[in-house]
């Protein structure tokens, strides 16, 4: 009778206060049937990987656009591996610009959806990536 | 190899997680688990906290965090947002409040979706509770949705449930829902730095005086969860429920009570497990015969029950 | 044509109308306006019947101002050419702000990085990653006379993009000022001060909302008496419309903002028609170019009408809606880029028949990165191709007297009114923002508009209609990296050794201690500490612990 949801966190790394694209597909998520953990502005890396596992999250979406994005991914991925639970996807998207994004996913990120992506996009990928993820 | 419960009791947050994720999903073998555990319930106390949206529980509970915290309790939080009634899907954002207490590993926070669970307490909480309770938790903190049934239904896993009311929100209460005023071991008006908040106070003395006689009579207070105002008083206050709770006839009343609850819950849910699986093969095929009057509802479900 | 000629032509087109229709249909049962404003397909003379021109329209430079605030508008003078520019260190912006000046741009317009929007130093453990990302880092007084290094502050007017520290970078330009010679009364330009959308839609919020207030009542006071050029608050629209709102929400929350901050300042005792001079405005320049061009008539007319019936204000200058406008920053694509200038171009268009009185034109490549020089420079000659070339800015309010643009004008007045109304039932607009009312309607819309992208109800060229397969970009993007961060924090820890850290110190204390009177000005103790160069994130610090932090108020 089991009755699994995808669950994902939802956050704002640092200082930056555009959360627009945060909240859209925070709603676009929860129209898909997943439950979405909003943590809301200015989280540390710290802060969004503890979230993820006191949540069990199956995936951390984040959002930036002031450009810092290289640091809070790299910080992200790197935390949730020091506490061993790299299984969590981390996708993202923001203002970011295309030939950032391979080095974003060398790093570990599942994928990164820039401006202009669908929310149908990213349902799409969760639906695919939570189940087949180890 | 180590079962995912012996690794939760043992301070394995991710396992902690994890086995709450099972129970609100009936993961195959979480019985299994809970029954591990169980041994290790009964320390933790358990704070209920509801009221309506909008009346400060999340601030609230933040501050009751940051009290328990400072006396050296570690904290567990359960915080229930609702799930959309079409989609399932929920948007859980009481945690952001509290998110400050993320950098301390004495406390754990939990967002939950209340998954339509009849209007009552979710899954994910009735047992969140126990798993709580078994990795030690000293405080575990329940934050409703504060509506519906969740209301009423918090004192059955609460050992102590505080009622949150602020001004201005239109809480009547003389005409608030049944029940309410039933609940509480603790009234809090919250945002009483604002006007009408000594109104409310007097509304909720009202009611209360219809319950002057019981062992145990709730009081009301007033906080400003905004800057703690209040706060310290709070914590006198529940513990002093807590106390009488623990030593009392009613305590010992009301703990059978909840037990009793929770075995029913248990049973209930296995057999409407049951039920679904009775006819999930032949059900198009019954309720087509019903519905062209071949067929009374009373005859098919005595029949499937007969073969249960 | 008479009454009767014109009742039988009328009656003549629709029967062509319902031939034509039997025909072909329409493109689409139902159009609209970007901002959802149901659009007839024909505006005549009865859609304006009850307008009265003496009373709703007048004549430039006067009361309503719907046709704008001075007499002559563009045939006098242009808008300033305002571009928002800054990155990395002082050192950098100085240079990007010199080669504006040098080609033509008439006013500064400084962004900051978020540590410094928020309050923090660069070395600061939140600031982490940030430092000079989307805007010039500055820490203390030092940066900021290196920021305007041989930029003299008698000739420019400057515009900060400052909010909740408005006060600590107020203060560091005015010290600049004196180390100029240039005294602080004939400083100009604006701050834009407006905390109240930072708590809405933007995000850089510090203190919670009452102590805000003062913050923000202090700086009116004390620019009233010494710094009288400057333009104390720029209450904007702009990051509202950015995150998601319509162009009537825009106007509604802007406005009510704006209430909301005359309320505070009446009950300080300021009087409207002086601090009334000094409320500038700023605006969204959205796609839908007829909307917009009514949006800020409408926006002129409404707020003249709420400054002369709601606050007593006889004073013209304090009735005048002047405003800022830029180009809108959502509606640039990430995909052929290219196509953004002509979206800005039209935009700007919009923003000039609305009479604005400055303008920033964003450049192509900003929904990738931070512009380039080459790309800001095309934006700047956008602007000066509208100024210049088009014509449209020999006639003063052209649109005037269009039947459609009048009737968007009333149409969005009084959707904006409507609006108000219901936030004054609320208590006014701190009260509705801690509801989540604005919030909650702006992420509708936000919301609403993606879905409508998503079922391409609504066409975005280039990305879900008319696609091109592009190949991998080799465009130049202009990239800060973290280098930056380190040689800004060096920067601040020599400062911090070289600086007289007991004056330092005890004037951090006086601002501690009179923080907790509200009836103390703050402005003169934060000029005091600005001047031995203590950092904005200890000054700020120092206010945290006093007043304590915003938390956002999420209703999603």
């Amino acid at each position: 009778m089991s009755d699994k949801k995808i669950r994902v966190v939802i956050a704002k790394p640092g200082l930056d206060g555009h959360d627009r694209g945060a909240k859209v597909i925070a709603r676009a998520l929860r129209d898909a049937g997943m439950e979405i953990i909003y943590t809301g502005l200015r989280q540390t890396p710290e802060q969004i990987v503890t979230t993820a596992i006191q949540e069990d999250a199956d995936a951390v979406g984040i959002s930036v656009l002031s450009g810092a994005h290289q640091f809070y991914f790299k910080r992200v991925i790197d935390l949730l591996k020091e506490k061993n639970a790299s299984d969590i996807l981390v996708f993202g998207g923001g203002v970011i610009p295309e030939d950032d994004i391979p080095g974003l996913l060398d790093m570990g990120a599942g994928a990164i959806f820039g401006p202009g992506t669908p929310t149908s996009t990213a349902i799409e990928w969760l639906e695919k990536a939570v189940p087949a993820r180890t | 190899m180590s079962t995912l419960a012996e690794r939760a009791t043992g301070g394995d947050v991710r396992a902690m997680a994890r086995l709450i994720s099972m129970a609100e999903d009936r993961a195959d073998g979480v019985d299994a688990l809970m029954r591990e555990l169980y041994p290790h319930t009964g320390r933790a106390w358990t704070i209920g906290v509801t009221g309506s949206p909008g009346a400060g529980k999340s601030t609230l509970t933040d501050k009751l965090i940051e009290h328990f915290r400072s006396e050296g309790s570690t904290v567990g939080v359960l915080a229930v947002d609702p799930s959309s009634p079409y989609t399932g899907g929920a948007i859980l954002a009481d945690r952001l409040r509290m998110q400050r207490h993320t950098d301390d590993a004495g406390v754990f926070m939990r967002s939950l979706g209340a998954r339509g669970s009849l209007g009552g307490l979710s899954r994910g909480t009735r047992e969140g509770v126990l798993i709580l309770d078994a990795c030690g938790y000293d405080v575990v903190i329940i934050e409703t949705v504060g509506v519906g049934q969740s209301e009423i239904d918090v004192m059955r896993v609460a050992d102590t449930v505080c009622v949150v009311l602020v001004p201005g929100l239109g809480d009547d209460i003389q005409a608030m829902k049944a029940g309410i005023m039933e609940i509480g071991d603790l009234f809090v008006v919250n945002k009483a730095d604002r006007s009408g908040a000594d109104r409310v106070v007097n509304e909720v003395r009202g009611v209360l005086e219809f319950l002057k006689g019981r062992e145990w009579v709730p009081t009301v207070l007033q906080t400003v969860a905004e800057n703690g105002e209040g706060v310290p008083e709070l914590v006198r206050l529940l513990r002093l429920h807590r106390e009488h709770s623990l030593k009392s006839e009613a305590g010992r009343e009301r703990e059978l009570a909840r037990l009793r609850s929770k075995i029913e819950d248990i049973m209930l849910e296995r057999l409407s497990d049951r039920v679904e699986k009775l006819w999930t093969v032949r059900r198009e095929e019954l309720l087509e015969a019903v519905r062209e009057r071949k067929l009374d509802p009373y005859a098919v479900a005595e029949e499937l029950l007969s073969k249960a | 044509m008479g009454d009767t000629e014109y009742k039988a032509a009328k009656a003549t087109y629709e029967k062509s109308v319902s031939k034509t229709l039997q025909k072909n249909a329409e493109r689409r049962a139902k159009f609209t306006t970007g901002g959802g404003i149901p659009l007839e397909r024909l505006y005549d003379p009865d859609s304006g019947a009850e307008r009265d021109y003496a009373r709703d329209i007048g004549f430039p430079g006067e009361y309503p101002f719907t046709r704008g605030v001075q007499p002559t508008m563009f045939r006098g003078r242009f808008w300033t050419m305002r571009q928002y520019a800054g990155f990395a260190t002082a050192e950098e912006s100085n240079e990007r702000y010199r080669y504006l000046l040098e080609r033509g741009t008439t006013g500064l317009s400084v962004a900051f990085d978020l540590p410094t929007q928020i309050g923090y130093d660069t070395d600061h453990h939140m600031a982490a990653g940030e430092c000079g990302k989307v805007g010039v880092a500055i820490d203390s007084l030092a940066d900021m006379e290196v920021l305007f290094d041989r930029i003299p502050l008698d000739k420019v007017s400057t515009s900060m993009t400052i909010n909740a520290p408005a006060a600590v970078l107020l203060a560091m330009y005015i010290c600049v000022g004196e180390k100029q010679g240039v005294s602080a009364g004939n400083l100009s330009g604006t701050i834009q001060n407006d905390i109240l959308k930072e708590y809405m839609a933007r995000g850089t919020y510090i203190f919670p909302p009452q102590p805000s207030m003062r913050l923000i009542t202090d700086i009116f006071d004390f620019c009233g008496r010494e710094v009288p050029k400057w333009n104390t608050i720029s209450i904007s629209g702009y990051h509202i419309r950015e995150a998601g709102s319509t162009a009537v929400q825009e106007v509604a929350f802007t406005l009510a903002d704006g209430i909301a901050y005359a309320e505070a300042a009446r009950k300080k005792g300021l009087k409207p028609d002086e601090f009334g001079e000094r409320l500038s405005f700023f605006f969204n320049a959205h796609n839908d170019f007829l909307e917009e061009v009514a949006k800020y008539r409408a926006a002129r007319r409404l707020w003249a009408r709420i400054m002369k019936e709601r606050f007593g204000a006889t004073n013209p200058k304090a009735q005048m809606l002047r405003f800022h406008t830029q180009t809108a920053g959502c509606t640039l694509t990430a995909q052929q880029p290219e196509n953004n200038i002509i979206r800005v171009t039209l935009q700007a268009l919009a923003a000039v028949m609305g009479g604005t009185q400055s303008l920033h034109t964003n450049s192509m490549d900003e929904a990738l990165a931070l512009p380039t020089e080459r790309s800001v420079e095309i934006a700047l000659r956008t602007q000066q191709i509208v100024a210049y070339e088009s014509g449209v800015t020999n006639t003063v309010d052209p649109f005037a007297g269009s039947y459609v643009v009048e009737k968007l004008t009333d149409e969005i007045e009084a959707g904006a009114m409507e609006y108000i109304e219901k936030i004054d039932g609320m208590g006014g607009m701190l009260a509705a923002i801690e509801k989540g009312f604005p919030q909650k309607q702006i992420q509708d819309a936000a919301y609403e508009y993606q879905k409508s992208v998503e079922s391409g109800d609504t066409t975005v060229v280039g990305v879900n209609r008319f696609q091109t397969k592009e190949a991998a970009s080799n465009r130049k993007l202009l990239r800060v990296d973290a280098s930056v961060e380190q040689r800004q924090i060096e920067k601040l820890k020599k400062l911090r050794e070289g600086r007289d850290n007991v004056a330092v110190k005890e004037r951090l204390e006086s601002i501690r201690k009179e923080a907790r009177d509200e009836n103390t000005n703050l402005m003169p103790l934060i000029l005091d500490a600005v001047r031995v160069y203590a950092t904005e994130g200890e000054i700020c610090g120092v206010l945290r612990e006093e007043f304590g932090e915003y938390v956002e108020n999420i209703v999603l």
